[in-house]
Formats: C-alpha cells, structure tokens, sequence
C-alpha cells in the first residue's frame, strides 16, 4: 500500500516540474509539448488512483484531441512569446498567499485512502451496491454515468454542442469581417 | 509519521499546481499562455477529486465475483469524465478566440492589443471632435 502512495508522490512531483518548466519557457511549441506531457503523467496518475475510465479519457482527449488543437492553432499563432513589459511581481504574490492558505488548509483534509472519509460515506455505497441489481453493467462507472446521472452527461452533450456552434461563428466571422472592413474604405475614399 | 506525509503530499503538490495554473493565467500576457494555465488548472483539480475518491486496498470500481472486495468511490471518476470533456470544449472555444484575436490585431500579446485599443479610441475621439467642428459650420 505504501509504495502505491509512493509511486503516487513521485508522479506528481514530475508534474510539478514540468509544470515549473512551462512558467520558464517561451518557446510555443515547447510549451504544447510540455502541456502534452503533462496530461499523460496525469493520465498516469489517474491508473494508480483507482481511476480506470478517467485514465483513458484524458490519455485520448487530454493528450491527444487538445494537443491537436494547439498544433492546430500554432500554425496561425507567433512561434515566440515576448517578455511582458509590466512586473509579474503583485500576480505572483497573490498567487503565493493563495497557495499558502490553501495548503494551511489541507491539514483538516482527510488523508489519502481513509475509509472513514465523509465522501465514502454518501451516496457512492448506494450506487455500488444497486449497480449489478439496478442496471446490471459490471463497471460501475458507465452505469452512474449513463443512468443514475444521465442528465449530467446531457447537460455535457448542451455544452459541447454549444462550444462548437461558438467556434464555428467565430472562424466564420473571419471571413465576413474583412469584406465588411473592406467596403467602408472605400466609402470614405469615395466621399472624399 | 512518513505515511501521513506521504498521505497529505499530493494535496501540497495538486495545489501547488493549481496556483501554477493561475500565474499562467493572471501573470502572463501571452494569450496561448493564458490558455495553457487553464488546462493545467483543470487537470490539477480533476486530480483532486480523483484523490479524494481513493481508498486504501481498493481496487477500480469495476464489480468482480469475490465478495469482500473494496471498490474505490466512482462518483468523483464521474464528474471528472464529464469535466475532462467540457474542459475541451472550452480549450478550443478560447483557441478560436486567440486565432480572432491574431487575425484581427496581427497579435496575440495583451500589451499590443491593449495599445491598439487605446490609439483606436483616441482616432475616434478625434475624428468625432472634427466631425461636430464641420456640421458647426
């Protein structure tokens, strides 16, 4: 048991590198890389959790489908990011006294794996046990997702369509928005 | 004592990566910068959850014959598929939004928009003051 924790403990210190290895780089295409590699440790941190299906999906559509997204858009975008004129000082700090009080906190947290916990106490031994009676899918997961909280997963299938009927617009707009720059132009060139 | 370290460890580091997260976020100009801080943001707070779902012995929530086996709790691996999925969404609603941002000012640093939004304000203040000064005469 303790070595699963330990393993845990070193994956997410890798995850902390190189997330500090992204805050110094200023490179794009380091920084989709890092970003790539970072859900894939991720992915590996979700296996020894316990966390099968959660893995897969961020192995597939957090490593992969996001990473194709930036490579996408990279190819449109400055390859270097510019060091900013303002000081970074007053976001950092902040940032810090946060981190502070959100690790002075953690020490009424529940340690890793208690059974005790008040999360394991709710409403999860209920799905467990009905999941085989009620549904009877042997994985759990599929069985919560798709039944006892459907309307999640619609209210998720809203979201995406929405995002994508955004995205849509968006890069659409590009085109219409020049011939409609274009056209005033010449208006004023003509009344002058 | 090294196994409640041990046990307290990943809440230190998941919330050192969340306040990574929003430096990259609040911190820096660059707007695919900005983008990649909420991607990592997000996945820090989805490892949370899925900590706080573990139990020790457990095993993946996927039911098996034997009787006595501890499953670890599946709802938080629930609300965290559903996230991972919005989390794209929002990831490419945003990328749309910077590629606009290029095509529209040729630049994708919040300094250069910022000033290419102030001078268009003041060509507009201009030429609205030369407007009324010609309709007066």
């Amino acid at each position: 048991m303790i070595s699963e924790l330990l393993i845990n403990a070193f994956l997410v210190t890798i995850m902390l590198s190189i997330a500090i290895a992204l805050i110094k780089t200023r490179t794009v295409i380091f920084t989709v890389i890092l970003t790539s590699a970072y859900s894939l440790v991720a992915a590996l941190m979700f296996i020894t959790l316990d966390a099968v299906d959660v893995a897969f999906t961020e192995a597939s559509v957090g490593a992969g489908i996001s990473t194709i997204l930036f490579l996408a858009a990279m190819a449109y975008l400055p390859k270097k990011e510019e060091e900013s004129i303002s000081s970074e000082f007053i976001p950092a700090f902040s940032c810090i006294i946060l981190g502070g009080i959100l690790i002075w906190c953690s020490f009424d947290l529940p340690e890793i794996g208690q059974l005790t916990a008040p999360i394991h106490q709710h409403i999860a031994p209920e799905y467990i046990r009905g999941s085989k009676e009620d549904i009877g899918i042997p994985n759990i997961v599929t069985s919560v997702l798709a039944s006892y909280r459907g309307y999640d997963t619609f209210g998720e299938t809203i979201v995406v369509f929405t995002a994508g009927v955004a995205v849509l617009a968006l890069l659409e707009k590009k085109n219409s928005a020049k011939k409609n720059k274009s056209q005033p132009k010449q208006k004023i060139r003509k009344n002058a | 004592m090294i196994s409640s370290t041990i046990g307290i460890w990943n809440y230190w580091i998941v919330f050192c990566l969340m306040m990574i997260g929003l430096f990259l976020v609040i911190g820096r100009k660059n707007f695919l910068k900005k983008i990649v801080g909420l991607t990592i943001f997000q996945t820090s707070v989805f490892l949370l959850y899925i900590t706080f779902g573990k139990i020790k012995g457990g095993t993946p929530p996927i039911l098996n014959e034997s009787i006595n086996t501890i499953y670890s709790n599946p709802l938080p691996h629930v609300l965290i598929l559903t996230a991972i999925v919005v989390g794209v969404a929002t990831t490419a609603l945003g990328l749309s939004l910077v590629l606009r941002i290029n095509s529209e000012y040729g630049s994708i640093e919040e300094d250069d928009v910022s000033a290419q939004d102030l001078v268009d304000y003041h060509d507009d203040i201009e030429t609205g003051k030369t407007l009324d000064l010609k309709f007066k005469k």
